[in-house]
């Protein structure tokens, strides 16, 4: 057990991985001797050799194109895409490639490939760096996407990823990196794919949240409780297969939901949320199912970001909003 | 430098049928094999564009006149190599252990065409352009990786070669020396689109130079030509020394597809000309002046040919339909909880009549 960040735990999961498989891989884009650009592969290029962990031409697209072949032809990649807001440059090995192998050979071929990506603002990045795409591969059948929000979640969910025998999309929390250790076990451990976690209970209103907007969500429900609102925080953990079944047993329990995402809100995986909820829980509702999200615009400048972004008092906001209905 | 003289055409038989460079490498069964495996998939294509204005079959990809380029590929390949095929390369998956009935059951919309039997190493057709050269590229890298001497070959036309996944594979290839033999089939035609607009280059093979690899142009039509060069570009790759680009010269006789009408946009006088350089009767002539094949065997491997393809058309037409709800099956490896709820709610809309389709 020790006391970890995000990015530490990231990379220990990946020695791991790569310790227990000799399949296992790692390339992308300076992720060698650099050690990436935010050094969640630090030290392994010296423990697995250039071989493993691979700086790859900078091609975003070869990369997951090799990759799908890799996996195919019986390696496990972890492919790094060094920004998500890059993964444009992929979608269709992505989309119509890795996602689809198994189904178009009839099972004969499957892709046991992670593609890792920090996301999302917060951090002051130029332009196209901090997008949150998360919804194209929610939309995307045949492959599963992971969104981590803390450091211990984050190794049991990238070890499940790599085990897991289909593609996984893994998406990091840029600004979750070192925003805070927890204590991580030292050894294997794996979290369900498609589980949503209660984060904290609370009888009102269900808060639904992943990634970076955990903990502006449990900031918003600490704040609530001055209101005397008592908030059910649930990170949805995987948006692909998404645990529906957690989400409306607590608001049948609460009769009220907020969503939140940091991704612009039309189309979002928000929607499909509050879709989801109005099915399974419509005579429970006391209130519509509001949405706290980005807004529909290019993420913004940095010197404004902080406007764009959801943070706690927009969610506060939103639960004050939803209980006076 | 002039790349037509860099990158010299490749030939040892012409189109009148005449050895006009060394054969050493292919002997006389061989050539004689060849042959029935050329007649037999000339068969079979223009049985499926039958098929298809028949409403037996939907759309579909003829390869008519690319024949030679695809076996000569396939048949310098080892067992266990790796074959990365686009939409029109049934001739080579064919060759390559793949049933005579699967472009039928393709066209047909049934999905066990992309099931490839277990022991052939061959990714099912790839419908968008240049996808595969990727996969090839990871797949020679497995190989390598693993130690398993295997080499890869991706197929692909000359309009593949416009897109970047065409680029970055070359180029990830040559850099981790992948052992990848690049076949690209320039017939010539991207649907309507001529290599003039396709390309400012005059060959494709001179694109090797921008690699740093090997490059070759072969005529595509000329089967011994193509089997010998891909021995030695297949050899090449396996030693280590690094992937290799052919260009195989050919032209499409046909259209793109079922669904396209060539002569809106070529001339007849080009597709007279070059239909004349087609694969199949050159070897009939060269053969049959060498005193290799005799009327009786024209006969007999026609014949054949004709009983094979039948029998393939029969077999595609009593394959059992694919039961609906099974497109919820392999999207996954375990089913997720949201699938089997909807799969649940399908087949209970089925078990209703509350789906009329098909």
């Amino acid at each position: 057990m020790a006391n970890m960040t995000m990015i530490q735990a990231i990379t220990q999961a990946m020695g791991l991985a790569m310790e227990r498989d000799e399949r296992v891989l790692v390339l992308g884009e300076d992720v060698g001797k650099n050690g990436g650009v935010f050094r969640a592969t630090d030290g392994l290029w010296e423990r697995f050799g250039a071989e493993r962990v691979v700086d790859t031409p900078l091609a975003e697209s070869s990369i997951v194109g090799s990759s799908v072949g890799l996996a195919i032809g019986g390696m496990r990649p972890i492919a790094e895409i060094q920004f998500l807001g890059f993964i444009y440059e992929t979608m269709d090995q992505i989309g119509s490639q890795a996602s689809r192998i198994r189904f178009r050979s009839l099972g004969r071929y499957h892709v046991p490939l992670v593609i890792r990506a920090p996301f999302g603002g917060g951090v002051r990045t130029p332009e196209i760096h901090s997008d949150s795409l998360e919804a194209f591969f929610a939309h995307t059948p045949g492959i599963k996407v992971v969104i981590p929000s803390t450091p211990y979640q984050a190794k049991g969910l990238l070890l499940s990823a790599i085990k897991d025998p289909d593609p996984v999309i893994y998406l990091e929390p840029m600004r979750l990196y070192r925003s805070f250790r927890e204590e991580v076990p030292d050894d294997w451990y794996e979290l369900p794919i498609g589980k949503a976690r209660i984060v904290r209970e609370g009888t009102d209103v269900t808060l639904v949240a992943w990634g970076p907007m955990v903990p502006v969500a449990q900031a918003a429900a600490e704040s609530a409780l001055q209101d005397g609102i008592s908030v059910e925080v649930i990170d949805v953990c995987t948006v692909n297969p998404f645990d529906s079944a957690t989400i409306v047993q607590s608001v049948q329990k609460t009769g009220r939901a907020v969503v939140v995402h940091e991704a612009v809100r039309s189309g979002g995986f928000g929607a499909e949320v509050a879709a989801t909820i109005q099915e399974g829980a419509f005579l429970s509702l006391e209130a519509p199912v509001l949405r706290v999200t980005g807004y529909d615009t290019p993420f913004p400048v940095p010197s404004v970001e902080d406007y764009w972004l959801p943070d706690a008092s927009r969610v506060l906001a939103a639960l004050r909003q939803t209980v006076g209905y | 430098m002039n790349p037509e003289t860099e990158f010299p055409l490749q030939q040892v038989l012409d189109e009148n049928g005449k050895l006009v460079g060394d054969r050493s490498q292919v002997t006389d069964d061989e050539l004689k094999d060849f042959y029935r495996w050329l007649v037999l998939l000339r068969t079979l294509d223009q049985r499926a564009w039958n098929l298809q204005r028949q409403g037996r079959i939907g759309t579909y990809a003829p390869f008519s006149g690319q024949e030679a380029a695809q076996i000569g590929a396939a048949a310098a390949l080892n067992k266990g190599d790796w074959l990365c095929p686009s939409y029109r390369d049934w001739g080579a998956l064919i060759y390559a252990g793949v049933p005579l009935y699967y472009p039928f059951l393709n066209a047909m919309g049934n999905p066990v065409s992309g099931k490839i039997p277990d022991d052939v190493n061959a990714l099912p057709v790839q419908v968008v352009i240049a996808a595969q050269i990727l996969h090839s590229v990871g797949l020679a890298w497995s190989s390598k990786l693993q130690n398993q001497n295997r080499v890869a070959i991706p197929f692909f036309g000359d309009g593949a070669t416009s897109q970047g996944d065409f680029h970055e594979a070359l180029n990830l290839a040559a850099v981790v020396k992948a052992p990848v033999v690049f076949v690209c089939q320039n017939n010539q035609w991207a649907i309507s689109v001529p290599i003039s607009r396709q390309m400012n280059t005059k060959t494709i093979a001179q694109r090797a130079l921008a690699y740093d690899i090997e490059g070759v142009r072969v005529d595509g039509n000329d089967i011994i030509a193509m089997y010998q060069t891909l021995k030695q570009m297949v050899a090449h790759a396996r030693s280590g020394a690094g992937p290799v680009l052919v260009e195989a010269v050919t032209y499409r006789l046909g259209a793109h597809t079922t669904a396209d009408d060539p002569t809106r946009y070529r001339e007849s006088e080009e597709a007279e000309r070059l239909a004349r350089r087609e694969p199949i009767s050159r070897l009939k002539t060269y053969l049959q002046e060498a005193g290799l094949l005799s009327e009786e065997d024209i006969q007999r491997v026609d014949e054949e040919a004709k009983a094979d393809v039948e029998d393939a058309v029969k077999k595609a037409e009593q394959y059992p339909k694919m039961a609906p709800e099974s497109f919820f099956d392999n999207v996954y490896e375990t089913m997720t909880d949201p699938l089997k709820k909807q799969r649940g709610q399908f087949q209970a809309s089925l078990a209703q009549g509350g789906v009329t389709h098909g």
